[in-house]
């Protein structure tokens, strides 16, 4: 006989893990089942070298929601509470940010970025706000939805005229014409740039970027810690979190299919040939993996699998881990610097001209970098003396045109370091392994459909009410039973956890309200 | 990869039907129309005698520019039993279902008839167009769908002499071919599809074949038909039988939901009174949660099948409900006709829900012109059940000889 489960998540990612301890939390018997012979999902630690760890895909955490932490009561150390920006010049005269201050710009930029931050953050926080609760219905809502939209509406009219009308103005703006508006360091406008289009497939000059820009504030302002022992412990501790309040959490047991019964789910079936019943089943994997291979169109409907089909995922960004026998020297940066953040992307048409390629299918040959040495705070991570550097590298195309094979990943790792070694001569000889993760690594790896970070571009037309397709914003799919826990929801990618713990929430009062 | 476009070369103008030869010889009237991008007669001699055709001999309509597209592949059944409301499953090789498919929130896209072909080969022919609907119903299922609107050729024999015609034709079996049933022959060497379906309510078959057959198929039956009265027939003729029938057109008694602006413009098949077709039993279907959610709620809108006074066509009129003395406007008219054969005055309408239960008496607002004046009469008209032209010889089996 199958074993009965009251919730079955599919899934192991952080947000898997996040809404298994809430639902074991609301009482039921949940049963999370991993593919990967650990949990964590994008938010791992992996060791890609003897003695050298690093965070395998998400390296920094800054959104994670202090709802979600108080909610499951999570514990983890961090290696580092404040990690701060430095956006690296050829010439040794980099930028250092922090939140609104800036050092080694003009005092007009200064006193400008001081004021972008203070906007910017303030829009930040109203976002938040909706960010930790499931979007409204727009039709056939109920009394909670049109309070939500009534909330949400006095929300903006309460920033004041002026203000309401800057959101409204930039929401859908790109950040290019922002920052070049505002600032005249252009390594100051690349630094803002580059974090509105990591993880995404949009350049500076892309819309809705300013949208992008504010999502990565909705969480401590921006503000990016390291967790001790990698992205992994975060995980590690999620998952503590929930097997603590009964949660079964079984890895390396991938799920090939939702069992679908009378046009209901009814349980999951592993690879193994394992079935376990549950009338919930939480998915924690893409939009595009849930419904077209889990489920299978067959058992939704024509509309919405065309929605689903049609959905936005193509990653862009790869990943690129070294591991050094020691740090590499840059012209002009203390060695305090190497627990920051080193930016490269000296202006926001550097960043463009990045992107140009891969809106026709190839790499960046001059991309844009996000490099941390994770090793130099946390020294558990690489031998005694020794590093790894962990850096977000844009733009590789989740469909190369060419194909990603070993040649072009090759290729392209080579392009990547060339690029870095542009600040740093001598960290091709300091290479001890090196391993580049494109977007197609990333989706076989991670098990994300076009290796995309947030499950899904995170676009206006794919946000909010119409995440992951319009209609069914609210976590419940049509498939009476099915829910969807990860980042192709409302609201998007990110360690934030608001996935997870919205989609918990909504099952729960779903079935108070039966 | 070469990116370089290879010109092809695109028919332009009206498409002629592979029996325009035959057609334009019977044509007296000269008076065509297009249809889906066919030169189409509304008459050929007068529009009258060749609905009598129908009702008292053999009509023969050329029905080329209905939409046909093919459905192949190992997933074809659970593919067709998702697309359409009905239960696929019991319609086995061989049948013929009357059909209607849905979209997401349970409007009617279109109606059409979905022949099984064989196992697991099936034809849908509509009156729209609908390749992207169905290419997306397709995602994910191992279907392959293609277009044949223009490849086959299609005739609909149809009137109580039409099985004698079908006799001399020489076709062994088809006395036993059942009303929905469909069978294949050999036709000079090509397969010859058919079936006994048709859009008159009457006696009738619809035959299909390739393109190049299509000349020597209608010499053959007008050879066989010319001591049972066979006729050729136009649009005008057949459509005044389909409203006898009650038989719905697309665009003319509910609007496909895929081509409406304005909500609440569509219909869901509730609201066109094709509930039977509806079968909650399967376990997903398109517009199956959209449908149960408006089982509980209560549709806002019922087709309805009018007996009217008088013998003035009710063309586009208001439907009225009068209640003490007050009235009020409850719906409109979509088609009208006086019945030649039921002696009735007859029409489709849509009424708001709650009104239009069977029995139930409306008025309908009649404008009528006489020498240039304009006229309005009040008709009482009762809601009926059943369609107005049923006769049992349209189910006999074997038919009748004449």
């Amino acid at each position: 006989m199958t074993e009965r489960y009251d919730a079955i998540v599919i899934g192991a990612g952080h947000n898997g893990l996040v809404c298994a301890g809430l639902l074991a939390k609301g009482g039921k018997k949940v049963l999370v089942l991993e593919a990967a012979e650990s949990v964590g999902g994008a938010a791992r630690t992996r060791t890609f070298a003897e003695g050298y760890s690093v965070s395998s895909c998400a390296h920094l955490l800054y959104q994670l929601q202090p709802e979600v932490v108080r909610d499951l009561g999570v514990k983890f150390e961090l290696a580092s509470r404040s990690v701060s920006t430095v956006a690296l010049d050829t010439d040794g005269k980099h930028i250092h940010l922090s939140g609104g201050n800036a050092e080694g710009v003009s005092n007009a930029d200064r006193d400008s970025l001081r004021d972008f931050h203070r906007r910017m953050t303030r829009f930040a926080d109203l976002l938040q706000t909706y960010l930790n609760k499931p979007p409204p219905r727009l039709a056939n809502g109920g009394a909670r939805d049109l309070a939500t939209l009534a909330r949400l509406g006095l929300d903006l009219r309460r920033l004041g005229r002026t203000e309401m009308r800057e959101f409204l103005r930039l929401i859908g703006m790109n950040i290019f014409d922002e920052v070049e508006e505002r600032f005249e360091s252009p390594l100051l406008r690349g630094a803002l740039s580059l974090d509105a289009v990591l993880g995404t497939h949009l350049g500076p000059r892309s819309p809705n970027t300013i949208l992008t820009y504010l999502y990565r504030l909705c969480g401590n302002h921006g503000a990016m810690s390291t967790p001790a022992g990698g992205m992994g412990a975060v995980s590690n501790a999620l998952a503590q979190a929930a097997r603590d309040r009964g949660a079964v959490i079984q890895t390396g047991r991938p799920v090939r299919r939702v069992i679908v019964e009378n046009g209901r789910a009814a349980g999951v079936e592993t690879e193994d040939g394992e079935s376990f019943a549950s009338w919930t089943i939480v998915s924690n994997a893409d939009p595009k993996t849930t419904i077209m291979s889990l489920v299978g169109a067959r058992h939704v409907e024509t509309g919405f699998v065309r929605r689903v089909n049609h959905i936005r995922m193509r990653g862009n960004a790869a990943k690129l881990h070294l591991a050094l026998d020691g740090l590499p020297a840059i012209a002009g940066l203390e060695k305090k610097h190497f627990g920051n953040r080193l930016l490269i992307a000296p202006d926001p048409n550097y960043i463009e001209r990045a992107f140009n390629p891969a809106k026709y299918g190839k790499y960046s040959p001059a991309p844009v970098l996000e490099i941390t040495f994770p090793s130099f705070r946390d020294p558990s991570l690489a031998p005694t003396g020794k590093h790894v550097l962990s850096a977000v590298v844009q733009y590789a195309p989740y469909r190369l045109k060419a194909g990603w094979d070993d040649a072009a990943r090759d290729t392209f790792l080579n392009t990547t370091i060339d690029t870095i070694a542009a600040y740093a001569p001598d960290l091709r000889e300091r290479i001890a392994a090196a391993e580049i993760l494109t977007p197609a690594d990333i989706e076989r790896e991670f098990r994300i459909t076009g290796g995309h970070w947030h499950h899904g571009e995170l676009t206006l037309d794919q946000f909010m009410f119409v995440r992951p397709v319009v209609g069914f914003a609210q976590y419940g799919m049509p498939l009476e039973g099915l829910w969807l826990c990860g980042a192709g929801a409302h609201p998007g990618g990110g360690v934030s956890g608001a996935c997870g713990r919205n989609a918990a929430r909504m099952i729960l009062a779903n079935e108070k309200a039966a | 990869m070469s990116t370089e476009k290879t010109p092809v070369a695109v028919e332009q103008g009206r498409r002629r039907s592979p029996f325009h030869s035959r057609l334009s010889a019977l044509d007296r009237l000269n008076t065509w129309h297009a249809w889906k991008g066919y030169t189409s007669t509304d008459a050929l001699y007068d529009a009258d005698l060749e609905y009598f055709a129908i009702r008292n001999s053999t009509g023969v309509f050329d029905l080329t520019p209905m939409t046909k597209y093919r459905i192949r592949g190992a997933d074809s059944l659970d593919y067709v039993d998702r697309l359409v409301t009905r239960d696929m499953r019991k319609i086995k090789a061989g049948r013929v279902a009357y059909a209607v498919w849905c979209n997401d929130q349970g409007q009617v896209i279109d109606d059409g008839t979905l022949f099984h072909l064989r196992d697991g080969e099936y034809r849908l022919c509509s009156q729209e167009r609908h390749l992207a609907w169905l290419t997306a119903a397709a995602i994910g299922l191992d279907v392959q769908i293609t277009e044949e609107t223009h490849d086959i050729a299609a005739l609909a024999v149809q009137g109580p002499t039409s099985y004698s015609v079908m006799k001399n034709m020489g076709f062994p079996g088809i006395e036993d071919l059942k009303p929905f049933g469909l069978t294949h022959f050999d036709f000079d060497g090509s397969e010859l599809m058919i079936s006994r379906t048709g859009f008159t309510g009457d006696l009738g078959y619809e035959l299909w074949i390739e393109n190049a057959k299509a000349e020597a198929l209608w010499d053959a039956l007008f050879e066989a038909g010319k001591l049972h009265g066979i006729r050729a027939i136009g649009t005008d003729a057949l459509d005044l039988a389909r409203i006898e029938a009650g038989f719905l057109t697309a665009g003319v008694d509910f609007l496909p939901a895929d081509g409406i602006v304005r909500s609440g413009r569509s219909r869901s098949p509730f609201e066109l009174g094709l509930d039977w077709l509806v079968d909650f039993k399967k376990p997903n279907f398109n517009g199956r949660r959209a449908l149960a959610e408006e089982r509980r709620r209560g549709s806002n809108w019922r087709l309805v099948k009018l007996d009217i006074e008088g013998n003035k066509p009710a063309h586009h009129s208001y439907v009225y409900r009068q209640s003490r003395g007050r009235r009020k406007q409850v719906g409109f008219i979509t088609s009208a006709a006086w019945s030649p054969v039921c002696k009735q005055n007859v029409a489709l309408g849509t009424v708001a829900m709650p009104h239009g239960a069977v029995g139930e008496e409306l008025l309908v607002e009649i404008y009528y012109q006489r020498e240039m004046h304009w006229s309005r009469v009040m008709a009482k008209a009762v809601v009926v059940e059943k369609p107005f032209w049923n006769p049992l010889r349209r189910r006999a089996t074997p038919p009748a000889v004449f």
